[in-house]
């Protein structure tokens, strides 16, 4: 199969005085697994609806395999498209939900039998073709919407929140099976979500919109580590914000002056913008915890707090540390034997300057 | 959406309908009712009106029928809907029955038959003179017309009642409960309220039907209403009389205010609270004496609900029955007289009923999917005038038929276009769209839009989409609506009445009214009303089942999580 590749062109989409879409540029490459991330009215799943052909841009290009097809009509456009409610027809058995795009397309009867066989076998619901959709569990009724979109071999798979319905451990299951698929037939898809681990561990590159404009493109460990604005900080992963006032910019020193904390020192690096006020921003496993009367390290800057909650997971300790106004998320790996900070005690946090981001606040 | 050729074509078309044999008929009444001999504006008619005290007394007569009617069906309805909701009861299976049953007699069919039975000599009254030596006077003058419209309409208040009420999220009460509330008091402060909204449709439901029934009070000898009065001015003075226009106006007024009025009360209440997961409100167990009461209730309703029906078939077997309880010899001579002398009325029953309903549903699927999934300018308008017929008396339709089509002749022909069976065809069928309009509706808006998106993304056009996908899953709506509309309009007698222009034209329902004229022809009419019970009753039952099936078809069944792994093919390939 040939992969072709998906193109915005500064596309704006309005409702009236309603403003969804403010000129989005995006390029999914060709056979890439792309995800599309954001907020509830971030604009997201109208974007994917428009690429389906279900709503029209006022303005831009979409592009697919560098062709405008802006005012093609959805069944001119062979973008295959599995919906969050998946849209089964109940009225039709698995089979021919299945054979329905293949119907449309005219193929002979033979070729058709053997295309619904082939791409239900590949999702492993051959012995449910006669059954209708309402018969079926969450999971099935997703596979059933998903084979029934790639038999007719569209250009581009779009999913539109394909996992929100099912429970959490088939989530999981599917995300990777769904990957599985996509590597294997190599097809361009477009996921979109609004949950960050689900587009972080699937996509090769993901966006993340929010009111309408895509605010950061890239591969999900690019976004986590060098996000370029505070929204995108937040929305993928968990990040930490210390506001402060730029007291000087001494050497390659910078020092803020925090609230409640007082002046801190930090070195200063390359993209430090030039704003009076910044926010310091550091995920939460990049802190370390020690008690307050522990040695301190030099290489880390040194914030003094007091213990407010621990929430024990599993795999680590997620601690909130109140230091003056604000309240910090520390994540500690945890161990067998390892003792835990109590609520209410004293302890230091250490921010290590190579995982601190500064934005212009 | 808005370019397409197609949507406009059929939204004009479904537009030309409704103004030729909707709007502009009726305008033609109102303007009738307003102007003078010489074309200028008036409100003389309508002093005229005012000044005859026979009018006077039709018009008060009317609202205080309608009014008490719904009345009586509210005391009758009411508590039949809470027992069934609030009790765990055995009798919900009966009250279901209760329901629909006087719907599936006209009722000015039944009212022959009440006469027979709670009339100064009937059976009733016999026994209660006989045996404790007073009579009641349940069918004198205009008590008979709110009796029996009464018994038939109060089903309009039990169903609407029941589903609201079975509507109410249990915590509603279990929340008042737990702040002190209970008995009485939770039923008056709580429940009752949140009821409220189906109690008031269904009310002003019975207020508007009775309001402009005709067949009935002519059935029961009942003219000083207003629907008969209109009926007899335009029979007997003519077609050029403005009282019957200005008849027509006032009965237009009072339905649309009454609806109206009822679409104000319920804005913004709708009470459906109950919540994904959650339980509607409790059954509780009925303490003997309250068991007694309501089982006593239900049974005596059910005895009087079906005595006009048991009355009907009495009749059509009765050789003699008068002045005793019960007939005093059977024959099956009237339903041989009915077959013998009215095949041709069934055949015109079944044709103009079954174009009226194919019309319904063709126009009521169009106007639908116009309304749901486009974006034609005004397209809420097509609805509304739709919907607005319900305002208008079948009495009133045709007296507009009448005078706007008047001396238009057949293209080629001398043939009067209001002397054809197409214009009875036609009142029928913009008298039942509503019906057919609202099915078609709430059968699109089950439909995600999602499942056409599907079809059109995978490759079909908008045509095909809808016909391989949203009109087979709307089959189900839409053969609901066409037996509704079937079998309402197979029982309309108010437009027909006008309409019919020569005996070979008329359907069954204006075969029992003119068999009930005389006595001898009680019998016969009878034949003929409870084969027409039979028609409607089967549809009825047609069409419940068909919504049941296809209701199932959306629920989904709870299955197992049983995700079978995948084949090698589709597993994760290694590195």
């Amino acid at each position: 199969m040939r992969k072709v590749g998906v193109q915005c062109r500064n596309i704006r989409l309005a409702y009236g005085p309603t403003e969804v879409l403010k000129g989005i540029n995006l390029d999914v490459e060709p056979g890439e697994f792309f995800a599309l991330l954001g907020p509830s009215g971030s604009g997201k799943s109208t974007l994917l609806r428009l690429i389906a052909g279900f709503s029209r841009h006022q303005q831009g290009q979409l592009l697919v395999d560098g062709v405008d097809i802006t005012g093609k009509a959805p069944w001119q456009r062979n973008i295959g498209m599995v919906f969050q409610s998946y849209a089964l027809w109940p009225h039709l058995s698995v089979w021919d939900n299945v054979a329905f795009g293949l119907v449309e397309r005219r193929l002979d009867k033979h070729s058709i039998k053997a295309k619904v066989g082939s791409v239900l076998e590949m999702v492993g619901l051959s012995r449910y073709a006669q059954r209708r959709p309402n018969q079926l569990s969450g999971g099935q009724q997703q596979r059933v919407a998903l084979a029934r979109t790639i038999v007719v071999e569209p250009q581009v798979l779009l999913l539109d929140e394909p996992l929100s319905n099912l429970d959490r451990a088939l989530r999981v299951q599917m995300r990777q099976e769904l990957l599985a698929l996509q590597r294997r037939l190599g097809i361009t898809t477009v996921f979109v979500t609004h949950d960050q681990e689900e587009a972080m561990t699937t996509a090769d590159r993901m966006a993340v919109l929010d009111k309408g404009v895509v605010q950061q493109a890239g591969a999900p460990a690019t976004l986590y580590d060098h996000p370029v604005n505070v929204f995108v900080a937040g929305f993928v992963g968990t990040m930490n914000l210390l506001p402060g006032r730029v007291r000087a910019r001494r050497g390659d020193t910078l020092t803020l002056e925090v609230e409640g904390v007082g002046e801190l020192s930090f070195p200063r690096l390359a993209e430090l913008p030039d704003a009076d006020s910044i926010v310091v921003s550091f995920r939460p496993h990049s802190l370390r915890l020690d008690g307050a009367d522990a040695a301190r390290d030099a290489r880390y800057v040194w914030l003094p707090g007091t213990v407010e909650t621990s929430e024990f997971s599993g795999e680590f300790t997620r601690y909130r540390v109140r230091v003056g106004p604000h309240s910090l998320a520390v994540d500690q790996p945890h161990h067998a034997g390892l003792s835990k900070f109590p609520v209410g005690g004293a302890v230091s946090l250490g921010l290590e300057s190579s995982q601190l981001r500064f934005f212009a606040a | 959406m808005t370019g397409r050729p197609g949507i406009w074509l059929a939204g004009l078309l479904a537009l030309a309908f409704l103004l030729l044999f909707l709007v502009l008929p009726v305008a033609r009444v109102f303007v009738t009712a307003f102007v003078d001999g010489d074309g200028s504006p008036t409100l003389g008619h309508f002093g005229a009106f005012f000044a005859q005290g026979l009018m006077r007394e039709s018009f008060f007569n009317s609202l205080y029928v309608a009014t008490m009617s719904a009345v009586f069906a509210a005391l009758i309805a009411v508590p039949l809907a809470y027992f069934t909701v609030r009790f765990q009861f055995r009798g919900a299976i009966l009250i279901q029955t209760l329901g629909v049953l006087p719907l599936i007699m006209p009722p000015f069919v039944g009212a022959v038959a009440m006469q027979l039975i709670y009339g100064r000599s009937g059976s009733l009254n016999l026994l209660l003179n006989e045996h404790l030596g007073f009579t009641l006077p349940l069918m004198q003058g205009l008590n008979g017309v709110i009796f029996v419209e009464a018994i038939h309409y109060f089903p309009f208040i039990l169903l609407n009642l029941t589903v609201a009420l079975r509507n109410i999220d249990g915590a509603m009460e279990e929340a008042a409960m737990n702040l002190g509330c209970r008995g009485w008091r939770l039923f008056w402060r709580v429940i009752f309220p949140l009821g409220a909204p189906g109690f008031v449709a269904g009310a002003s439901l019975v207020f508007v039907k009775v309001f402009d029934d005709l067949g009935t009070p002519l059935v029961l000898g009942q003219t000083n209403l207003l629907a008969p009065q209109a009926y007899l001015r335009i029979t007997q003075v003519g077609l050029e009389d403005p009282l019957g226009y200005v008849i027509s106006v006032i009965m237009i007024v009072f339905s649309i205010a009454a609806m109206a009025l009822s679409a104000r009360l319920l804005r913004g209440r709708d009470y459906s609270t109950i919540q994904k997961g959650g339980v509607g409100i409790q059954r509780r167990r009925l303490s003997a004496p309250g068991a007694l009461a309501a089982y006593g209730w239900v049974g005596l309703m059910l005895l009087v609900t079906l005595s006009p029906h048991a009355g009907v078939l009495l009749l059509s077997f009765a050789s003699v029955w008068s002045f005793s309880p019960l007939p005093d010899a059977y024959t099956l001579a009237h339903y041989a007289t009915v077959f013998q002398d009215s095949s041709s009325m069934i055949q015109n029953t079944l044709l103009y009923c079954g174009l009226a309903a194919g019309i319904d549903v063709l126009l009521g699927v169009t106007i639908a999917y116009l309304i749901l999934r486009t974006t034609l300018p005004a397209r809420q308008w097509l609805d509304w005038i739709a919907t607005a017929s319900l305002a208008v008396p079948g009495i009133v339709l045709a007296i507009g038929y009448l005078r706007l089509y008047k001396g238009i002749t057949l293209p080629g022909t001398d043939v009067l276009l209001t002397s054809t069976w197409v214009m009875i065809m036609l009142a029928y069928a913009v008298r039942r769209l509503p019906y057919a309009l609202r099915s078609c509706v709430a059968a699109l808006q089950q439909l995600h839009l999602s499942l056409e998106e599907a079809a059109e993304s995978l490759g079909a056009t908008k045509l095909r989409a809808i016909r391989r996908v949203v009109v087979p899953l709307m089959a189900g709506g839409i053969l609901a609506g066409f037996v509704t509309s079937f079998i309402t309009a197979a029982v309309e007698l108010s437009a027909t009445i006008l309409l019919v222009s020569a005996d070979s034209q008329a359907p069954m329902s204006y075969g029992i009214y003119l068999y009930m004229q005389s006595i001898a022809g009680r019998g016969p009419g009878a034949a003929l009303g409870v084969l027409a019970i039979l028609v409607v009753a089967l549809g009825t039952y047609l069409s419940n089942v068909v919504v049941e099936r296809t209701g199932q078809r959306f629920e989904s069944r709870v299955v197992d999580e049983d995700l079978p792994p995948l084949p090698v093919a589709a597993a994760p390939a290694k590195a």
